[in-house]
């Protein structure tokens, strides 16, 4: 076990390093100059003096291997530089601010998610063709089919503006600071209920259809048919031993499902107005804030490398037969 | 092929699926000649009407026809679906069968590289990108294709793995056909079906990422109408104007489900077997 948590380690390490050059590529190899950007619209000769300047400071007239080589010598003490916006912020404290929300919410819709996708899953399966199994088919056909920017839409048009029930957007309310501590983690919840609600919308078709399929897989066995004939109860047949062995493939599912998952904060994060790691990469996509966008997309990544990581030892824990054999493809 | 046919109509899902698809495509086509109003021409005595008989689905802020509008949004969410399934094609096939058919180091790069680019929220790689570039149109379709194109690669280095052992091909190696001959002429014919529903179920997630784009406003670009961005206009109005705000959505919701109900009926009729490798509906923005 030790041996194979080790090899795929050791495998993580070159899409590491693949992640910090293509972060790096990216921006480089764009048209367009990102500090000329930022003073294209002034007066000529000044915006001549303050560009130069610009370079200079963030060490842009070197040749491009050069400032790879210093911004991964400074990546790796941590340090990913200032924000192009006024304010100045290290974007190492500005992504620490926002990386915990975003966290948050991620871990959140997952715990959601398979919460209700492993019985979905497993009673459609047991179920086939039954009615229930039909309607969660229909749900899943049109979950897979809703934008969920647009389910946020509808959701705050019938909770926040015509019921007024929930909050429109961000996490506190106006008066956040003069509610009592008990207050305050209510609000806070009142204010996450739609945007959880939406992001584990469309994870959760994906998560029971795959559910679903895996069941359908593992009941059709001859060692569930010796269990039914041992006369197990149904109930232990398909909890026990037959959920067991469905549950191995979700475990993969989850682990590549992730970049997804964490890419859909993008939306969700822009919509409901919270403060995580999504809104300010939109943000600094629109002020085209390089650094941060650089820095944010390498936190990003890595952890979804971590989170994969994650996913497959825990894989290699709960099914031997992957640490023995060859490599999964 | 007839009994391609033959299953596929049996599946009336699909069917339906099929004659929306194909009903969409002729609306955008005719989105000139059927949008009743000028979709760019801004009216301020109608300022967010509500739906009514002159107005069958309201006005936007300026006063142009939300109708109209999604018409010609149509053009778009179309076109940049089926552009940008055709580069991620393109690249997924060149380099999958590259890997499956050579094998060895060049296919431990080239499986290496789509590891690598999966690893990237791909809404963020996106957004990185789209920041940089002046997003028009071809734009969007691009970078969609460019950062689409891992699950065909896969699947078709899948295949040749399976295929390039068959006995045909290794008579047409003997025989000294060269190495594109034998990928282009008698592999690649044989990994058709698994593609074709592949770039089917493509289709659908790639209106959803251009739909997701524009909404956030770094997609297309007004004055273009497309679904998305009426839908980040109609954001702004969310309290006063509902129509601008479901409309448009209903349009992607009923574009991608019938895409994927295509895509899936397709993939049963040709080979029930794919059911469990080629296939899962296409279509999460993520």
């Amino acid at each position: 076990m030790l041996v194979y948590a080790l090899r795929r380690l050791l495998l993580a390490i070159p899409l590491l390093l693949g992640i910090t050059f293509v972060s790096f590529l990216i921006i480089q190899l764009a048209p367009g100059d990102p500090t000329q950007m930022q003073f294209g619209d002034q007066n000529i000769e000044h915006s001549k003096i303050a560009w130069e300047q610009m370079n200079k400071e963030y060490g842009l007239d070197k040749p491009l291997h050069v400032q790879y080589w210093n911004w991964l010598s400074r990546l790796v003490r941590l340090d990913l530089s200032r924000s192009f916006a006024p304010h100045g912020r290290q974007v190492r404290t500005m992504i620490a601010e926002r990386l915990p929300i975003t966290l948050l919410l991620n871990i959140v819709e997952m715990l959601i998610i398979l919460a209700l996708a492993v019985p979905i899953g497993v009673l459609s399966a047991t179920r086939q063709y039954s009615s229930f199994d039909k309607a969660t088919t229909i749900f899943v056909f049109v979950g897979f089919a809703t934008p969920d920017f647009w389910l946020a839409l509808l959701l705050m048009i019938l909770f926040s503006v015509q019921l007024g029930w929930l909050p429109i957007s961000g996490l506190h309310s106006m008066n956040w600071e003069y509610l009592s501590f008990w207050q305050q983690q209510g609000d806070f919840l009142s204010h996450l209920i739609l945007p959880i609600t939406v992001a584990s919308f469309g994870g959760l078709a994906g998560f029971s259809r795959y559910m679903r399929q895996s069941m359908l897989e593992v009941i059709r066995q001859d060692y569930i048919q010796s269990a039914r004939a041992k006369g197990l109860a149904e109930r232990v047949v398909v909890g026990k031993h037959a959920l067991r062995n469905a549950l191995l493939p979700i475990v993969t599912i989850l682990g590549l499902s992730l970049p997804g998952l964490i890419g859909g904060s993008v939306i969700m994060e822009s919509i409901f107005a919270i403060p995580g790691m999504g809104q300010l990469m939109v943000q600094a996509a629109f002020e085209r804030d390089y650094p941060v966008l650089m820095g944010n997309l390498v936190v990003v990544s890595t952890i979804t490398l971590l989170a994969n990581l994650a996913a497959d030892v825990a894989y290699g824990l709960v099914d031997p037969r992957i640490r023995v054999g060859r490599r999964r493809r | 092929m007839k009994s391609f046919w033959r299953a596929f109509r049996r599946n009336r899902l699909a069917v339906v699926g099929g004659i929306i698809t194909v009903c969409l495509a002729l609306l955008a086509l005719a989105a000139p000649v059927l949008a009743p109003w000028d979709p760019h021409r801004p009216d301020v005595k109608k300022i967010l009407a509500a739906p009514s008989g002159t107005h069958l689905a309201g006005t936007d802020q300026i006063g142009r026809d939300v109708l109209s509008r999604m018409l010609f949004g149509a053009r778009v969410s179309l076109a940049v679906g089926f552009v940008s399934v055709g580069i991620s094609a393109f690249i997924g096939i060149a380099l999958g069968s590259l890997a499956g058919y050579n094998g060895g180091l060049v296919d431990a790069v080239i499986m290496r590289v789509v590891d690598l680019v999966l690893v990237f929220p791909r809404l963020f790689l996106l957004l990185a990108v789209l920041a940089f570039l002046k997003p028009s149109i071809w734009m969007i379709m691009a970078v969609i294709g460019l950062t689409s194109w891992m699950g065909t690669a896969r699947l078709v280095r899948a295949e040749f793995l399976s295929l390039k052992e068959r006995e045909f091909v290794l008579w047409s190696q003997s025989i000294g056909a060269s190495g594109f001959r034998v990928i282009w002429r008698h592999i690649l014919p044989n990994a058709m079906a698994p593609l074709l529903v592949a770039m089917t179920l493509g289709i659908p997630a790639a209106i959803l990422l251009e739909s997701a784009l524009s909404f956030l406003g770094l997609g297309v670009q007004p004055p273009h109408a497309t679904w998305g961005n009426i839908l980040n206009e109609g954001k702004e109005v969310i309290e006063l104007a509902w129509w601008l705000s479901v409309y448009p959505g209903i349009a992607i919701l009923l574009t991608v489900l019938s895409y994927n109900l295509l895509g899936e009926g397709i993939r049963d009729a040709l080979d029930p077997r794919l059911r469990q490798s080629a296939g899962r509906v296409g279509g999460r923005v993520r």
